[in-house]
Order: C-alpha cells, then sequence, then structure tokens
C-alpha cells in the first residue's frame, strides 16, 4: 500500500537523523572516555585543588546568577503585567526578547562599555569628580552579563504564567478589595510559584555551561569555570588528560542539572509577554504605581545601554577601513558560509526528527520514535557544544587532520546547539498543522514534495523563518567552537573579534561588534517579515 | 439590608466597531433577567455596574449616588461569573473568608458567620476541600455563599449556571431565587434561557447590538416578540 510505505519512508528519515545525531554527540565522548588518562595521571588532576575550585565557582556563580535574575525579573513581570497600557510598552516588550538572539561576545563588550573601567559609569564618575572605578573583571562581571541574558527570559516565563491567571481572579480581587500584598498572596505568587522552580533550573543551566561571558569577563583564575578550564588544558596548556577529566566534571554537573530538568517539567515554551494582558483594576494606588514605574525603568535601562554601548563604541571605529580589511571580509565570508551551512544541516535534522509524528492514519501519534526525537532534541543541553569540541579535538589531534576538519566540525557544533530551539519552535507548528490537516491529506494522498509545497510550507513559512533565523543567528555569534578550531585559515567573525579584543585593538572589536549586531538584525527582522501573511480573523 | 435601585444614565460604551448605549433604571430589590444573542452587551452591561469597565460617557447610580468613578470594591455590589469564582489553590473556607476580609485574617465573629453560612449553604463539611474537589454546581454554591455573607445590596450573575445540567439548574434557580426572597437583593441575572427567566425573574431585559430594546414582565416575553422583530428572532418559532 502506498500509504503504508509513505510512512516507514518517514520513519526512516527520522531513524537516519537519530542516528546520525546520535553518532555525532556519540564519537567525540567515546573519544573523550578513550583518552581518560591513566590512574596516575587522573589523580593528579583530581588532587589539583584549583580544578575542584573552578568547580565550586562554576556552581556558584551560576547558583548567584539565577538568584540575582529572579529577583529582578519578578518585580518587572508582576508591573508589566499590571499595567496593560502605557507608552512605550511595546518597545519595552521587544527590547526584552532582544538579548536571547543577541551573540554573547557582542553583549558582553556593551555591558564592558556601560559598567567597564573605561565606561560609562566610570566616565560619570570622573565628570563628577570621583576617583572611583568599576571593576567588573571576575565574578561581578560575570553576574552583569547572565543577568542580562536571563532576566528576560524569567520575564518571559513569568509573565507567560501570569497571563494563565483567569480573568475573573484580577476582577474578584478587585471587587473584594483585596490590598497589592494580598494580591501578591493570593493570586500573583500562587502563578509565578509554579514556574520558578523550572525557569531557575532552566537558567541555572544556562550559566553552568556559560562559556563566552567566563572567557571575557573572567579575567583569570580566580574566576574560570569548567567550560572555560577545558578550552585553556586543550588550546593553552596543550594536556588533553586534563581537559578530559574536566570535560567529565561539567558532564556531571549538567547531567543532574538535567534531571532536576525533566522532574520539574520545565516550561519549555521560551515563554512570552502578551502585548495586551488583561486589564487590571489594581494599579491605581500611589505606591503600587512608583513600585512599577521603578521597576520597568530599571529594567529599560539595564538592558538597553549595553545596546546603545555597541551602537556608539562601534560608531566609534574606523567602520570604512575595517569593512574592507582582507581579513574582515574573509572572516564575514567564512562566518556566512559557516551559518548557512549550520543553518540549513539544523532544519534538515529537525524536520527529519519530526517525521514520526505523522501517523499512518493521519493523525498524530506519540510513540516510541517521537519520544526519543524529543530527547534527542536537547542532548546537546546535556553535552555542551565545548565538550563535544573537546571530544572532537582529541580526537583529530593525533592525525593532524584538524585543519580539514575544523570548518566541518565547527558546523555540526553549531548546528546541534541549534536543535534545542529549532525543534522547539517547529515541533508545536508541525504537529498543529498535522492535527488539522493529517486526515485530509492522508485521504487525498498529498505527500512528499506536493504535501510541502502545498500544505506545511505555506502554513509554516513563519515557524520556519523563525528556527532557521535562530539557528543562523546562534553559529553566527557562536565563539565556544570556533575557539578550539579556530586558526590563520579559518577564522569567524566572532573568533577575529576575539583576536582583536585579545591583543588590545579594542576600537576594531567594538566595530566588528557594530557589524555582528547589524547582521543579527537584520535577521531577525528578516524572519518576523517571511511569515507575515494577513490572517483569518 | 434589602436592595437599592441601579441606574444607567445614558452609559456608552465602545467595544471594538460596537458602540452600546445604556439607559436603564433598575428598581430596587427587583430580580431581572437580562437576555438577548451572543455579543449584545449583556456581560458588558454587567462589567460597567460591578465597576470593572469604564464608560466613555454618562453616569452609574446607586441608590440616586453617583459612583461611575468608584472602585469595584467600593461599590455596593457581588458579581458571579461563569466560572472561576473561586481560587483554585485556596480552600471552600479560605474563598469565602476573603469575602468578608479581603486579606483572609478572619475575627472569631467572622468564623462564627461564616459557618452559619456554610449550614445555611448546605456546604457544611466542605470547608476543607478545594475548589477542583468540588461539583461544579457545589463550586458555584460556595461563590453564593460568599456573596450572601458580603451582603451587598446589589447582586450580579453573569451565566452562572450555564455549564449545569438542567436539575442541578432548577435547584441553583430555586436558590437565588430564596435568597432574594430573603435578603431583598437588587438582582441582575444573564441567561440565554427563556425558561430561567420565566421561572424567576420579575422583569425582563432584552438587548440587541448594544442596546436595551425592552423591558418586560416575564409572562409578556411572547407577546411582545410579536410588535419586536429582533425579539421574535432570538427566541426562535414557538415550540408546540
Amino acid at each position: 500500500m502506498n500509504g503504508s510505505a509513505g510512512i516507514s519512508a518517514a520513519a526512516l528519515a527520522a531513524a537516519m537523523a537519530l542516528a546520525a545525531m546520535l553518532g555525532l554527540v556519540a564519537a567525540p565522548l567515546a573519544g573523550l572516555l578513550l583518552a581518560i588518562p591513566g590512574s596516575g595521571a587522573a589523580a593528579d588532576v583530581i588532587g589539583d585543588p584549583y580544578v575542584w575550585h573552578v568547580a565550586r565557582f562554576t556552581v556558584w556563580q551560576a547558583f548567584l546568577s539565577t538568584l540575582l535574575s529572579a529577583l529582578f525579573a519578578i518585580p518587572v513581570a508582576r508591573a508589566l503585567a499590571r499595567r496593560a497600557i502605557f507608552p512605550g510598552r511595546a518597545l519595552l516588550v521587544r527590547l526584552l526578547s532582544l538579548p536571547l538572539a543577541l551573540p554573547q561576545l557582542v553583549a558582553v563588550l556593551g555591558i564592558l562599555s556601560v559598567w567597564g573601567s573605561n565606561g560609562w559609569l566610570a566616565r560619570a564618575a570622573t565628570a563628577a569628580g570621583s576617583g572611583w572605578r568599576p571593576d567588573v573583571y571576575g565574578l561581578i562581571g560575570i553576574l552583569l552579563a547572565h543577568v542580562f541574558f536571563n532576566m528576560p527570559l524569567m520575564v518571559r516565563l513569568i509573565s507567560a504564567a501570569l497571563e494563565r491567571v483567569p480573568g475573573e481572579y484580577w476582577r474578584l480581587s478587585a471587587q473584594l478589595g483585596m490590598p497589592p500584598r494580598t494580591i501578591w498572596r493570593l493570586v500573583e505568587w500562587p502563578a509565578i510559584r509554579g514556574v520558578l522552580p523550572g525557569a531557575a533550573a532552566l537558567v541555572f543551566m544556562l550559566c553552568a555551561t556559560s562559556y563566552t561571558v567566563v572567557l571575557v569577563l573572567g579575567g583569570g583564575p580566580g574566576a574560570s569555570t569548567l567550560e572555560v578550564a577545558i578550552y585553556e588544558a586543550l588550546r593553552f596548556e596543550f594536556d588533553p588528560p586534563r581537559a578530559v577529566i574536566l570535560a567529565m566534571l561539567q558532564l556531571a554537573i549538567t547531567a543532574t542539572v538535567f534531571l532536576v530538568l525533566r522532574r520539574l517539567a520545565v516550561p519549555m515554551e521560551t515563554g512570552f509577554i502578551p502585548q495586551t494582558p488583561f486589564p487590571r483594576l489594581d494599579g491605581d494606588r500611589a505606591g503600587v504605581r512608583l513600585h512599577d514605574v521603578f521597576w520597568l525603568l530599571t529594567a529599560a535601562a539595564y538592558i538597553s545601554t549595553p545596546l546603545a554601548g555597541i551602537v556608539f563604541s562601534g560608531l566609534g571605529a574606523d567602520l570604512l577601513r575595517l569593512t574592507t580589511e582582507t581579513a574582515v571580509q574573509a572572516a564575514l565570508l567564512t562566518s556566512l558560509m559557516l551559518a548557512t551551512t549550520t543553518s540549513l544541516f539544523a532544519l534538515l535534522m529537525t524536520w527529519a526528527l519530526l517525521q514520526p509524528l505523522r501517523g499512518s492514519r493521519g493523525g498524530t501519534t506519540e510513540n516510541p520514535l517521537t519520544r526519543t526525537a524529543d530527547l534527542a532534541a536537547s542532548l546537546v543541553l546535556i553535552v555542551p557544544p565545548v565538550i563535544l569540541g573537546a571530544g572532537w579535538f582529541v580526537i583529530l589531534m593525533p592525525g593532524g587532520s584538524m585543519e580539514w576538519f575544523a570548518p566541518a566540525v565547527v558546523a555540526v557544533i553549531n548546528a546541534l546547539m541549534s536543535l534545542p530551539f529549532t525543534w522547539r519552535v517547529l515541533q508545536p507548528a508541525f504537529r498543529d498543522v498535522q492535527q488539522r490537516h493529517g486526515r485530509l491529506c492522508a485521504q487525498l494522498g498529498i505527500r512528499g514534495l506536493a504535501r510541502l509545497r502545498l500544505v506545511d510550507w505555506p502554513l509554516m513559512r513563519r515557524p520556519i523563518g523563525l528556527a532557521a533565523a535562530l539557528s543562523l543567528a546562534l553559529s553566527l555569534g557562536d565563539l565556544g567552537a570556533i575557539a578550539l578550531f579556530g586558526s590563520e585559515n579559518f577564522r569567524t567573525l566572532p573568533w577575529l573579534l576575539y583576536q582583536r579584543l585579545g591583543s588590545y585593538r579594542t576600537d576594531d572589536a567594538a566595530g566588528l561588534a557594530l557589524v555582528l549586531l547589524g547582521l543579527i538584525m537584520i535577521l531577525m527582522i528578516l524572519a518576523e517579515t517571511t511569515g507575515r501573511r494577513k490572517r483569518a480573523p | 439590608m434589602t436592595g437599592i435601585s441601579v441606574t444607567l444614565e445614558r452609559t456608552i460604551f465602545r467595544y471594538e466597531e460596537l458602540e452600546m448605549l445604556f439607559d436603564i433604571h433598575f428598581e430596587p430589590g427587583n430580580l431581572y433577567a437580562i437576555m438577548g444573542p451572543s455579543g449584545a452587551g449583556k456581560s458588558t452591561l454587567l462589567n460597567l455596574v460591578a465597576g470593572f469597565e469604564s464608560p466613555l460617557s454618562g453616569r452609574i447610580l446607586f441608590d440616586g449616588q453617583d459612583m461611575t468613578g468608584t472602585g469595584p470594591d467600593r461599590r455596593p455590589v457581588s458579581m458571579i461569573f461563569q466560572e472561576n469564582n473561586l481560587f483554585a489553590h485556596l480552600t471552600v473556607w479560605t474563598n469565602i473568608a476573603i469575602g468578608v476580609k479581603p486579606d483572609g485574617r478572619t475575627t472569631a465573629e467572622d468564623d462564627r458567620r461564616i459557618h452559619e453560612v456554610l449550614e445555611r449553604t448546605g456546604l457544611a463539611g466542605l470547608e476543607h476541600r478545594l475548589p477542583g474537589e468540588l461539583s461544579g454546581g457545589q463550586r458555584q454554591r460556595v461563590a453564593l455563599a460568599r456573596a450572601l455573607l458580603r451582603n451587598r445590596p446589589v447582586m450580579l450573575l453573569d451565566e452562572p449556571f450555564a455549564a449545569l445540567g438542567p436539575a442541578l439548574r432548577h435547584d441553583m434557580l430555586d436558590f437565588v431565587a430564596e435568597i432574594h426572597r430573603d435578603k431583598g437583593f437588587t438582582t441582575i441575572m444573564v441567561t440565554h434561557l427563556p425558561e430561567d427567566a420565566l421561572a424567576i425573574a420579575e422583569q425582563v431585559v432584552f438587548m440587541d447590538e448594544g442596546h436595551i430594546l425592552a423591558c418586560t414582565r416575564p409572562a409578556d416575553m411572547h407577546a411582545l416578540a410579536q410588535q419586536l422583530p429582533q425579539l421574535a428572532r432570538y427566541l426562535g418559532p414557538p415550540s408546540t
């Protein structure tokens, strides 16, 4: 029968994608395991107090980052939910969605331009006659950056939770005349409490595997994380055994957090801030008004100043010279090619993993294959990119063929990195289309490319565009993989930026950051306009 | 405590394309049923009276006193919604208690009154349950118990029993009628079913497209339909 042939082809595609994925993750892991040093060398590493210091710091900074992000995000999300209408609300909501798409390296430069020792704060202090110089390198800088990325993420997750509160609750609390404190205790906190553990675990995971931020802002052995230590062991100390042990420690931490995450049933949606939430009646008191204005302004300032900093410092650089430089042009070209390859690879992989959702009768099905696909898509959360990179590094180094394989390895790692995101964007949309039109397509025999052209593409343009943009942005901004494999012959824009930063050519770095920011903005705007069509009411 | 009058004086409200105008006087202590097709503005009318929405112009008066700008908690009103009248994570007891003390911290005297109302509404023994462990009818009964305890002279009901089966709905309507008899609250109930109106209402208000077209005794409803094509269309052909 034709129908069943189609289904087994779908299952085959998914099985192959799964096998490829597992292979691409298993190979470097196997490489690492095989490279586990003899017991003597291992004992040396494990007995090294510095290693334990780094492990402790990794957990400690992640804990503090999560705590601060939550403490900042809760009042902001509350204020946003309480104020359905104010001038600039739409702009603030957009602003809060920016850090998630911003390359970490670019954001870090922005943060330095505000909080750094030559930043706006320092200059304001000098102008005021104070000799105070902020010193952000170390824990402070890491926390500033992590809060910059994760406070908005938490605001989104908490806003989504507040949005799910039935409108009658707000009306009821207004009718009963509850003071703000009671509304917090009886309505807001119970709603927030539901998502907080999951959101916190997610942020903790992101901060525990944070790499770029720590590399640039850590500023020395005192404030280093396992990821950075792995990179240093491979590239500076040429000590693969040490890297392997560090990688195992890192794996133990991420796997533990991941297990907790699954237990907590984390909000895997990225969350959303409603454009027009339910109109509230409890925002008129002077105290409440003051609270909301304070937190909204603080959030807006905290997110917008580093962005403004990137633009201003970037414009201060000699952009004309910079963009005509051969090295820059080559890096730009490499970055674009790498990002395109990555994005295509990630989309194909996601699409193949989605196929088992198409059940035999045209409906959606849950079966072992779909569940495995779901798990596989988040595999990279447990095995962070630097570990994948370290594995490939250990495998490829002895053969001397590193240069050859470097671009492919970086593309594969970047694609695996973007899978959790492309999956979260495409899976719900795919499921939706299948539920609505699957049976009709099965009955009319619409499948293969015809189905893609007639049904899937027109209905999924927007999520496909968004998924493509996300993976492109991720690859364009990535420093984790390229830091291990970059060389004179293989240089991406972020790697070039990092090198210029390292050689104190800060103007060049600022200019390159602006170029990267511009690229990402263009991408995001394109993604938003691709799928925009008139919607039926 | 007996009911007080509610007056909407040329009250204008806009929702998307529809401009609504309400001009009506509800007599103290009467029981009104509000009927009309979906989108006629029935719920909007209740939301304006309760203070959840503000009119573009016009005045809303309680007992002749202008309360157009008064907040929901300072109006003499209790409103029962179709669903979500209870906080799902709070017990029946606390859900009623916040009607007496908005922060839920009750005095011994309050507790005595809550017990009394629980007995009276047949909810005794359920006070430690969560709303999720109650039937739909019991949940609405808790909401009514809270309104009873709050003792505000105007009671608004927005299709409160639409989700209940026929037998249960009749019980609940009887309960509303009983509260009305005992307390004399001015009661305004939105409903879709003519038989609900016939069963307990003293007056039927008919609305269409944001305007009040008629106010009549339930018994005269079908006679009025002869002259009012919108009402005739809404009621449909008489069942034989």
